[in-house]
């Protein structure tokens, strides 16, 4: 008996390592390769020697325009983000709270949005931008992105909202509140940690869309990071630069790494909010 | 919702904002409770209209416009005048019967690696999706950690993946180096697609473990007790009590990972590159022909790719019986007091 238990303990353990080399192997082998010299580049020892930052300081030449590119990810991503945001807490307090017509279809609708072909919407969007003259423009990337992270944000936050306790309101509203005031004195700083969750959320969904970026620019200038990192130049036109992309990729990445680690059970709340009922 | 389903709780909230009379709680319900939807009906649709402008400006406007635009030609010379257009002229259907047609077979190869990726992608990653949820549901020590782990796929960008396996399968990169071959798998062929198969699954598969875990840990534990006392084996109590118990949750994630492989373009179009026949997909196709300024066949593509994704996501509402927005009406009565029972343990979840 406990010898059998023992077995299944090892299994176990064997099992939880499977599964942690699995997501953090390739994560791994790209921080490796990011600290290579060029010329050990191809190096396939599990740990980079010498550790050189040769491959970082690539990145930040001024003729790749990484730090430009940076911060256009982080306007695009975090107006994205702030505009989603705020519509999404009506539209969800409304869908939690309130008894309405339609509301199942509307919500279903909304939901649906989210799973929409992004390429459906960037054809007929790109010759308009270009009509109008807005191609290489922040809102033509920030326009389409609303397109997922508007339902992403409605979603997640209808799911916040609704395991609230009705009796907080309820008390509120004796008390003399309007919903109004229930709503801006009561609900929105017991829902801050749900509101936080789904910033979160929907800030990694436009910090790492592609398609959109792509499409609506050809200036190195405006290009978001993802994109200005696909189309690193190497020293020459036939020599990928491995080195120098696995660092960007790794700069790219660790923000959103550090943040999900700090706010993971948050995070994973807030995924499956949806999905566990 | 009609108000005919209104639950009672929400008449009764509604007295406090209401202003009530003396008289309101000896009315008849029915009419207070249509006086409190009428009032909430104004509000919600205070509340919800500035977000359904947005979509119908970002998202019913432009598919519109697809369908419109995939009916037009381009602007060109003008037979009867020999000028050059300044209106697109209309075409009707040729631009779908052209890319069914004369382009038909780049059209029907996008289609098909659409759907083996979709099929392929999504089938391994709901078997190693379960498998992880279950060893996670099991393992009580490293939990936190594993969770942590599981969540880094998640994290990194789709492009950034990409370029993580582009170089992860390149011609003296790890890959071959574990292999002990030399394939070149970003290259025309069946590896390419194997390429970008491996990669799409270790970014999405620990997001089914992750949703999967959610819907084991609701499951009570004295379910499996009884199973066990009844004396089921391990295999027949994942069979006939796991698997039944977690399908709710599994079928949303199922749905939405595939509405989300079928519009694939990021890691094709990064690890092996655009109008490669291999990996190109209907979403690459469409692109492709867009930022060639060929605007009619790309909306035509586009328009063909949004139906085969309605058809899908129908299909699965339908047949399947998955729950979207998970507050179907019929099954309301019991998931409140499910919910009630459960709530510590989603508590517990989220800790």
């Amino acid at each position: 008996m406990t010898r059998t238990a023992n077995v299944r303990t090892r299994l176990l353990y064997l099992g939880v390592a499977a599964v942690v080399a699995y997501c953090l192997a390739p994560f791994y082998w790209m921080l490796v390769s990011s600290l290579r010299r060029t010329s050990d580049i191809f190096d396939t020892s599990p740990l980079p020697s010498p550790v050189s930052f040769e491959n970082y300081r690539a990145v930040f030449d001024p003729s790749q325009g990484f730090t430009r590119a940076l911060l256009n990810s982080l306007l695009v991503a975090g107006v994205t983000t702030a505009l989603a945001l705020l519509l999404a807490t009506f539209t969800a307090y409304a869908m939690a709270r309130l008894e309405f017509r339609f509301k199942r279809l509307i919500l279903t609708l909304i939901i649906a949005t989210s799973m929409f072909p992004v390429v459906s919407i960037v054809v007929p969007l790109l010759k308009l931008f270009t009509d109008i003259g807005w191609i290489n423009t922040y809102q033509a990337m920030i326009v389409p992105s609303m397109s997922f992270a508007l339902p992403l944000a409605v979603w997640n936050l209808t799911t916040f909202f609704r395991q609230m306790p009705d009796e907080l309101e309820h008390a509120a509203m004796i008390d003399g509140c309007t919903r109004g005031q229930a709503f801006r004195k009561v609900i929105i700083p017991l829902a801050a940690p749900g509101i936080f969750t789904t910033a979160i959320i929907t800030f990694i969904a436009a910090w790492n869309e592609f398609l959109i970026a792509l499409s609506m620019t050809n200036k190195s200038a405006m290009q978001t990071a993802p994109v200005a990192i696909s189309k690193f130049a190497g020293a020459t036109q036939f020599e990928t630069p491995f080195g120098s992309q696995m660092a960007a990729g790794v700069l790219v990445t660790v923000p959103l790494v550090v943040m999900v680690l700090l706010f993971q059970r948050r995070i994973v709340a807030g995924l499956t909010a949806g999905a566990a009922k | 919702m009609t108000d005919t389903t209104t639950p009672p709780g929400t008449a009764v909230r509604e007295h406090g904002s209401a202003a009530p009379r003396p008289s309101a709680p000896v009315r008849p319900r029915r009419r207070t409770r249509a006086r409190a939807t009428a009032g909430s009906g104004r509000m919600a649709a205070l509340l919800v209209s500035p977000t359904l402008l947005v979509l119908t400006i970002v998202v019913l406007y432009p598919t519109l416009m697809a369908l419109h635009e995939s009916l037009y030609g381009p602007k060109g010379l003008d037979p009867s005048t020999g000028f050059i257009r300044t209106t697109e002229p209309f075409v009707g259907l040729h631009n779908y019967a052209g890319i069914l047609g004369a382009a038909g077979q780049r059209f029907w190869n996008a289609f098909w690696n659409t759907t083996f990726f979709t099929v392929v992608t999504v089938g391994l990653e709901t078997v190693i999706g379960v498998v992880m949820a279950l060893i996670m549901h099991q393992a009580f020590r490293g939990r936190a950690l594993v969770r942590a782990g599981i969540l880094v796929p998640w994290a990194v960008p789709t492009a950034i993946s990409g370029l993580l396996w582009r170089w992860v399968f390149n011609s003296n990169g790890i890959a071959n180096a574990i292999l002990g071959r030399q394939i070149l798998w970003t290259t025309e062929g069946f590896h390419a697609k194997v390429a970008v198969v491996v990669a799409e699954v270790w970014k999405t598969a620990p997001f089914i473990g992750l949703l999967v875990l959610a819907g084991l840990q609701v499951i009570p534990k004295e379910v499996y007790e009884a199973a066990r006392i009844d004396g089921a084996s391990a295999l027949r109590r994942f069979w006939h009590v796991t698997l039944p118990l977690v399908k709710p949750a599994l079928l949303v994630a199922v749905l939405f990972r595939c509405l989300d492989a079928l519009r694939m373009f990021d890691l094709p179009y990064i690890l092996v590159g655009a109008q490669k026949n291999s990996v190109e997909t209907l979403s690459m196709l469409a692109q492709n022909e867009a930022s060639n300024v060929r605007f009619g066949p790309a909306s035509a593509y586009a328009v063909i790719l949004f139906l085969y994704v309605l058809l899908i996501a129908l299909a699965f509402v339908r047949l399947l019986g998955a729950d979207l927005v998970g507050d179907r009406d019929g099954g309301k009565a019991n998931r409140r007091s499910l919910r009630g029972i459960l709530a510590p343990r989603r508590t517990e979840v989220a800790a």
